[in-house]
């Protein structure tokens, strides 16, 4: 077998087995998972057996009396305020609310339950708000008007495309939710890979195995096989990420349902993510690489290696500003920038789309600067291979690196 | 065909020149002495014959080639200081670093095999490294060093941290590897050892050739005009000794220029002496190597 293929393996195997690997690559679908059954815990069960639920209220304005069966919620009159509070001390109802004669000018209503509540439940404050709508309204618009004008509107937006026919993506939070999680563990991912790498060359510097590694391969032989070997575990990542994510994608929507059956994968999201996964994995392995080369040990190596693993966080920063200004141009550059572009183009599939233009060049930037920073690793290996004491200055490197 | 072939070869870093214009050749079956004070540029030496560092001048030819893959895949380089995977089982570890030398799996571990038993170590093969005490580790190494069958074995400092027991086994497995025919250098501190198993020598000192040809030659070069007697009885004036030195248990005699070993040997015998012991004092390699790195320092 080729020696490059060789060391691909070893360092393949090597990668895998490592307890961090493994515990970020099941990470995912064991969470997912554990969301899942949660979600299943604390619900409450099934539709059919909803209960209908009483709450009190005394009405002091006067002509509050018809439509008191609002849904799910019963509405029981009571004359005085201390019947009421009878009631609920006892249990007859949920809750009680007033409402004071000066209801029509000021708005108040007063509220009294024995829950302590965060705020109040969505479903009361419609069932009240609609109570009060229907009696005021009464008689006076037929029945029709006074259900539309307590739901005025069901908005249905369709995306078209420039034919005029209905866009497949449709937008909306369902599309952006799998790109964003995925963009944030492939950060993590990376972020992982780079220390990895550095660990690795500083160990096989420290133990100067390196010296054995290279009477018997090249830098080169030794580096691409390393850099290729991260890359091969960073693809069986994410493909148990991606087919982990889509199974428990169907399994939460057909359980779950709700916000889980609007979501949905945008076009070449599969592929797309593949591809950068992959490409920055090699990316990051390859920078990784350079820096092991002129860090004297693993400890070393580490602190380098955070300044462009930060980097890589930069569009997850700033996603909640790409939601609003979806069209700004500093999306562009971060498509194109090689260690923002993988997270960046994962959050932009989600949200708007990516002009062909920049997919192309984005990649070609990529590929090109992994070639970039292979060579420049490889060439600064050999250079600072032996040096075991104190990390060079900057200044030096770059004078080494230019002289060759 | 030589095993190695050094040509006017120069190598400096920042700050120092490391190896200065130093040329020699090891033939192959040949047990040859690399040896130095610290810093001289023994390691340095060794890492361009291993094509880890480039000469910035000058030549190496390893088994009639200038060093390629094929050439890597002949030689054998045990480091001074020494590491394998930690994680790593030893047999995985033999195995795996013999497959970069172009060795497959199977015969690999064939051969890993045969030399764990030799040495005794086949009850750890399935141990990880960082499990093995400090000389079972090097013995690992070594066996990595010489497991891919190499033409050209290079160790530097091999017998460092190894207990008596292993000394003998390292030295008796060097022994078979050299009447098989492969050329061995050996770069170390401890004289003794080259005294004992080297066929020539190159001593270095601050990157140049000091000292380099056959042992016994150089050995014979550096002979004073000196001897060591034993006798039983009074020894009184001997024509041709300038100086005597009391040692325990012998004597050591100078002689003049002019007077060789020989007449004092037939003065003693014309005398009727009993003689113990007799002997042209021969200077020890460490003699030599202090002598000559006093020299130049």
């Amino acid at each position: 077998m080729n020696k490059t293929l060789l060391i691909l393996r070893h360092e393949f195997l090597h990668m895998i087995k490592r307890k961090g690997f493994v515990i970020l690559t099941l990470i995912v679908p064991i969470l997912a998972l554990l969301g899942i059954g949660i979600f299943q815990l604390v619900s409450p069960g099934e539709p059919s057996v909803v209960e209908t639920t009483t709450i009190g209220y005394v009405d002091e304005a006067g002509g509050f009396d018809r439509y008191t069966t609002q849904g799910y919620i019963e509405l029981m009159r009571f004359s005085t305020q201390d019947a009421a509070t009878a009631a609920l001390i006892i249990g007859d109802v949920y809750e009680y609310f007033v409402i004071p004669s000066d209801y029509l000018s000021t708005g108040a209503i007063n509220r009294y339950t024995m829950e302590r509540q965060l705020e109040i439940p969505p479903s009361i404050s419609t069932a009240i708000k609609n109570f009060l709508t229907s009696n005021m309204l009464a008689d006076k618009v037929p029945p029709e008007t006074i259900y539309r004008i307590e739901t005025p509107i069901d908005l249905v937006t369709t995306r078209l495309t420039e034919t005029g026919e209905v866009a497949t993506e449709q937008g909306g939070y369902g599309n952006v939710i799998i790109p964003a999680i995925f963009g944030l563990l492939l950060a993590l991912s990376l972020q992982a890979a780079s220390l990895y790498m550095v660990q690795g060359l500083g160990d096989e510097k420290e133990s100067r195995l390196i010296e054995v590694l290279l009477s018997s391969v090249s830098p080169r032989q030794l580096l691409t096989g390393k850099v290729l070997g991260l890359g091969a575990a960073g693809l069986v990542q994410v493909v148990v990420w991606l087919a982990s994510l889509l199974l428990l994608l169907n399994l939460a929507s057909s359980t779950i349902g709700g916000f889980f059956s609007t979501i949905q994968l945008p076009a070449n999201f599969l592929v797309l993510g593949i591809i950068y996964f992959v490409l920055g994995y090699i990316l990051f392995a390859a920078l990784s690489a350079g820096v092991g080369a002129i860090s004297s040990s693993a400890r070393d190596g580490q602190p380098i290696t955070m300044l462009y693993a930060l980097l890589v966080f930069i569009p997850i920063w700033f996603a909640s500003l790409l939601f609003i200004f979806p069209d700004s141009p500093i999306w562009t550059v971060l498509t194109i920038f090689p260690i923002t572009a993988p997270i960046e183009v994962m959050l932009r599939l989600g949200v708007a789309g990516i002009p062909t233009w920049e997919l192309v060049t984005s990649l070609a930037v990529m590929v090109l600067s992994i070639l970039g920073a292979l060579a420049l690793s490889v060439k600064a290996f050999r250079i600072y291979l032996l040096m075991y004491g104190k990390r060079p200055a900057w200044g030096e490197i770059i004078r080494n690196l230019r002289s060759g | 065909m030589l095993a190695v072939e050094v040509n006017h070869v120069v190598k400096s870093f920042v700050d120092k020149v490391a190896v200065d214009d130093l040329s020699f050749s090891v033939a192959q079956g040949e047990m040859f002495g690399l040896i130095g004070p610290n810093g001289a540029g023994k390691t340095t030496t060794i890492r361009m014959m291993m094509d880890i560092l480039k000469p910035d001048s000058g030549e190496v030819t390893i088994l009639g080639e200038k060093l390629n893959e094929s050439t890597k895949n002949k030689l054998g380089y045990l480091p001074e200081e020494r590491g394998l995977y930690k994680k790593l089982k030893v047999m995985d570890s033999i195995v795996y670093l013999a497959s970069l030398k172009g060795v497959d799996r199977h015969s690999a571990t064939e051969k890993a095999n045969e030399l764990l038993n030799q040495t005794g170590m086949s009850a750890g093969k399935n141990k990880k490294i960082e499990e093995l005490s400090r000389g079972m580790g090097q013995i690992i190494q070594f066996i990595v060093t010489i497991v891919h069958d190499p033409q050209l074995l290079v160790m530097d400092e091999p017998f460092a941290g190894l207990d008596p027991v292993n000394t003998e086994l390292l030295k008796g497995m060097l022994a078979d590897l050299r009447k098989q025919g492969k050329a061995i250098i050996l770069s170390t501190h401890q004289m003794n050892r080259v005294e004992e198993l080297c066929d020539r020598i190159l001593m270095i000192n601050n990157g140049q050739n000091v000292l380099y040809g056959d042992l016994g030659e150089i050995k014979a070069r550096y002979r004073g005009n000196a001897l060591l007697l034993d006798v039983e009885g009074e020894l009184g004036e001997i024509p041709g000794v300038t100086g005597k030195r009391v040692h325990k248990g012998y004597m050591e005699l100078i002689l003049d220029g002019k007077t060789i070993p020989q007449q004092v040997l037939t003065h003693l015998i014309n005398r009727g002496m009993v003689i113990n012991r007799f002997e042209v004092a021969t200077p020890s390699l460490n003699e030599i190597f202090l002598k000559e790195v006093g020299k130049k320092a």
